[in-house]
């Protein structure tokens, strides 16, 4: 299925398109008053002074808070916190970039500037920022999903094995870099507590100051009408949320803080490198025998983070004999987050080279050892998959991208000057659902409003949900509005894990259909048809008819084994003498369920595989160890990738119902699309050069060597 | 440092406006705080994601990047100014034709910025559009829409 773009497709497209969509930044209050963190030096130690003459000496400065002087809050433990521990609670740092100080200033420069002039001192301690040097202080924490897994025996199907491989892999510190900067205001009016935030999930930012601010949830309101992306840094509540409210209740008058791009740096979290093993075995016919996966990577001090990077292992590939174990190390930095995409989004780099270099070894084609490895059902757990069409992106990526005119030897496609590789590497992602509740309201002119509590990041949300409604009440989508990004809305869970359509989806339809199922109750006849909707409602004297819904995964579909499922071709190309690897080719096809609206599905992969460019070519947020800070907290040190590194890339959907995940047979789309391509590059670059690279991002220093 | 306040006057979308600023703030803060023009983004502050971009005397500028006490007299187009009553400009036509954005926070930005791109003779090729339009970082990754879009625009028959 070809799938093109539609003018006017995206039902917010004319507000983004003149500058009228309103993000939390961009929201006026009379009064305002700015707030800019100044943030310590050090990683590690105790702040024994804080100077702020020189700072309160800037005109406009309201006030300025220290650890001495700030009021006393409980720590942050509802689970939506990024981080428990609030700064300038304690004079304790436990990394470079914690707020030492918060500056409310009558003008944003004037924050700023006093910002700047606070000057601290410290009693410095010893700092530990990389983990690949403490990795005998490794620890294993609880979290929601188990740190080790073992079915059958390793040793055995090891020992069983005539090929093997047993190598180590690394993937890189990323930031999200969402191009709005992470902006909240909050407005206090003595009772109720307003909050425009830039918030992936605006319940838990509700439910989290409740807790801190000790208000009932019903008197704060947060509302995020557009967020300039997330991709997962907006996915929990961080402090300059928590101090917006809180120095709004204090001062009495509106706060707003907008963190700067180095701000964004340590504010809100990253992905955390991690350091992988694999070990393979696999007899002589290329089916595996054995599987372990080891990933480690770093945590705060104070606050957990695993990023599970063998959560894919478990579930991939047939075999007899898997043990998983992830660990994580305590450094002095700030929590890791979830990072679009968390877990298999590093995870699959290490297993996805590793069957690659299994299927040099065997002397076999890459995609006929996948396909010779394919699961019939989960292999950890025994779990039927709720559904799975990975057989059939097989197929279609190999044709779409010309696999079968792939020559197996490295060095094999040299076109000119340029090595050409071909290489691919399977995507897999767990589905995440979450319960939510919307209403859907019928007026008599025939129209639909749809209400929920969720939020539109860039994901399509204000599209998709019409959709959904429509194909039950049978009327056309562009006759249906929604609202969202509102608490007094009903509740809806975070706009991450792919989990939206799912969920909040599943919530429309059920309102939808009660809706149509009350119309039916009042129509004066049986057969009601949808344009008699308003008729109806004139009929009984009603201006309007709501109906709400609510959907949660139910016990039964808990018996399956749920994932999103892709295979990606790639293509790169080398110059044999500058060495600088560009890709050129990507085509990606998926099993994502059913898929309900292509064009904005098509947009959120395409725009994943770019993250998966950047992953296997560019991202790496590089610290500088000796002082325990990033080397460039800015856009131009730490590379992303931008129009010109893009390549043709193509997207293929599976024709697919999953009947378990969600009533409307989707699964989720938003972080497939960056698994899978990384591996799937570095797999092309050893195709094309015969140098492995077991590390991403790849760069034209490691491919300096002979070659 | 200095503190006072300096007034200047900015054409501003074709209407002049006269603002009072910090001498320290930038095009981008006097636009957005001063005028209300949030239209206009700031990604970074420092240059280097395009979020910001205006025309400033009809051609592409990084507002983060310049004071407003240096534009005094000068015409600046922002994004709130480049439709002509209800009709779009071609660019903004194109990019909804395209799909050309996500999130929708850069694309402003990318608007004016191909606006500039196209006047420059840049949005010649695909390639070109590539290149002329690296300025502006768009972390949903939009980017092969938006250079169909900017494309579609600059070839379109009586485009700008
Ligand atoms: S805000 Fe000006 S270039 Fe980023
Ligand atoms: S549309 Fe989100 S950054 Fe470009």
């Amino acid at each position: 299925m070809t799938i093109r773009p539609q003018s006017g497709h995206r039902v917010d497209g004319l507000v983004k398109v003149t500058g009228r969509a309103r993000y939390a930044g961009d929201v006026a209050a009379e009064g305002v008053v700015f707030g800019c963190f100044a943030t310590s030096d050090i990683p590690a130690g105790k702040v024994t002074s804080v100077d702020t003459t020189d700072a309160e000496a800037e005109p406009g400065v309201v006030r300025i808070w220290t650890h001495e002087n700030v009021p006393r809050l409980p720590k942050l433990t509802h689970a939506a916190a990024g981080e428990s521990l609030l700064p300038l609670q304690t004079d304790r740092v436990t990394f470079e970039g914690q707020g030492i100080a918060l500056v409310l200033a009558e003008t944003l420069e004037a924050a700023e500037e006093a910002a700047r002039r606070v000057r601290a001192t410290y009693e410095v301690e010893p700092a530990q920022t990389d983990f690949r040097m403490a990795l005998d202080q490794r620890v294993v924490i609880d979290d929601w999903a188990p740190l080790s897994t073992s079915v059958g025996d390793f040793a055995a199907g090891l020992g069983r094995a005539q090929v093997k491989v047993d190598q180590s892999y690394r993937t890189a510190d990323r930031h999200h870099h969402a191009i709005e900067p992470a902006a909240v205001l909050a407005i206090w009016d003595g009772r109720e507590m307003l909050v425009h935030d830039s918030t992936q999930w605006g319940y838990g930012v509700r439910a989290a100051l409740a807790q801190v601010l000790g208000l009932p949830p019903t008197q704060i309101r947060v509302v995020s009408e557009y967020v300039g992306g997330g991709f997962g840094a907006k996915g929990s509540v961080w402090p300059y949320e928590v101090y917006a409210a809180v120095a709004a209740r204090e001062l009495g008058r509106p706060v707003k803080i907008v963190l700067s791009r180095s701000q964004s740096f340590t504010a809100h979290g990253y992905q955390p490198a991690t350091d992988q093993r694999v070990i393979l075995g696999a007899t002589e016919d290329g089916c595996l025998t054995a599987v372990r996966h080891e990933s480690i990577n770093p945590t705060a001090i104070l606050d957990d983070h695993i990023e599970h990077g063998t959560l894919g292992t478990r579930s991939m590939y047939q075999c007899p004999a898997i043990e998983t174990q992830e660990h994580v190390v305590r450094v002095h930095r700030g929590s890791p987050t979830f990072m679009r995409t968390p877990h298999e989004g590093p995870g699959m780099v290490g297993l996805e080279i590793a069957m690659d270099e299994l299927a040099y070894a065997l002397h076999l084609d890459p995609l006929e050892l996948r396909r010779r490895n394919y699961a019939e059902h989960d292999p950890t757990n025994g779990k039927p998959f709720s559904s799975n069409a990975l057989r059939e992106c097989y197929d279609i990526g190999a044709e779409r991208f010309g696999w079968a005119r792939r020559t197996h030897p490295p060095k094999s496609m040299r076109d000119g000057n340029d090595w050409v590789g071909w290489g691919m590497g399977n995507a897999l992602m767990g589905t995440f659902r979450f319960g939510a509740s919307a209403r859907t309201t019928l007026t008599r002119d025939g129209r639909v409003r749809i209400e929920t509590g969720s939020q539109e990041i860039g994901t399509g949300t204000r599209t998709t949900l019409p959709l959904v409604a429509a194909e039950i009440l049978g009327i056309p989508a562009d006759r249906i509005t929604v609202s969202l990004g509102d608490t007094n809305l009903p509740e809806a869970g975070g706009t991450f894990g792919s989990s939206t359509t799912i969920g909040v989806g599943s919530a429309v339809r059920e309102a939808a259909t009660q809706l149509r199922h009350r119309l039916n109750q009042l129509a004066a006849e049986p057969g009601l048809q949808p344009h008699e909707y308003g008729e109806v409602l004139a009929l009984r004297g009603l201006d309007q008819l709501a109906a709400e819904g609510g959907w949660a995964p139910s016990k039964e579909s808990g018996n399956f084994a749920m994932f999103a499922f892709g295979a990606v071709f790639a293509e790169v190309r080398v110059d044999a003498l500058l060495r600088v690897p560009r890709v050129t080719r990507l085509v990606g096809a998926y099993s994502v369920g059913r898929v309900i609206d292509p064009i904005g599905a098509r947009a959120q992969i395409t725009g994943g595989m770019i993250w998966g460019i950047g992953q296997a070519l560019m991202e790496s947020s590089t610290m500088d160890h000796a002082l325990g800070r990033y080397v460039s907290k800015n856009l131009t040190g730490g590379l992303v990738p931008v129009s010109a590194d893009v390549p043709d890339l193509e997207v293929h959907f599976a024709d697919e119902f999953d009947p378990h995940a969600s009533p409307l047979g989707a699964r989720g789309v938003g972080e497939i699309g960056p698994v899978g391509v990384a591996p799937a590059i570095a797999n092309a670059v050893f195709h094309a050069t015969g140098i492995r690279i077991r590390e991403v991002p790849i760069r034209v220093e490691h491919l300096m060597g002979e070659g | 440092m200095p503190t006072g306040r300096i007034t200047i006057t900015l054409e501003v979308n074709g209407t002049p406006r006269v603002i009072a600023v910090d001498p320290r703030t930038t095009l981008l803060d006097a636009l957005r705080e001063c005028l209300g023009l949030t239209g206009t983004k700031k990604g970074c502050d420092h240059g280097e994601c395009g979020a910001c971009t205006v025309l400033l005397d009809g051609r592409r500028i990084n507002a983060c990047l310049t004071l407003a006490v240096m534009q005094e007299g000068h015409r600046v187009t922002t994004i709130e100014g480049l439709a002509s009553g209800a009709a779009l400009h071609p660019v903004q036509t194109a990019f909804l034709a395209q799909d050309a954005f996500q999130c929708g926070f850069c694309t402003p930005g990318q608007i004016l910025s191909a606006v500039g791109c196209i006047a420059e003779g840049r949005a010649t090729t695909r390639e070109t559009i590539r290149e002329g339009m690296s300025g502006n970082l768009c972390r949903c990754s939009a980017y092969p829409e938006i250079v169909e879009a900017v494309f579609l625009a600059a070839t379109q028959p009586g485009s700008p």
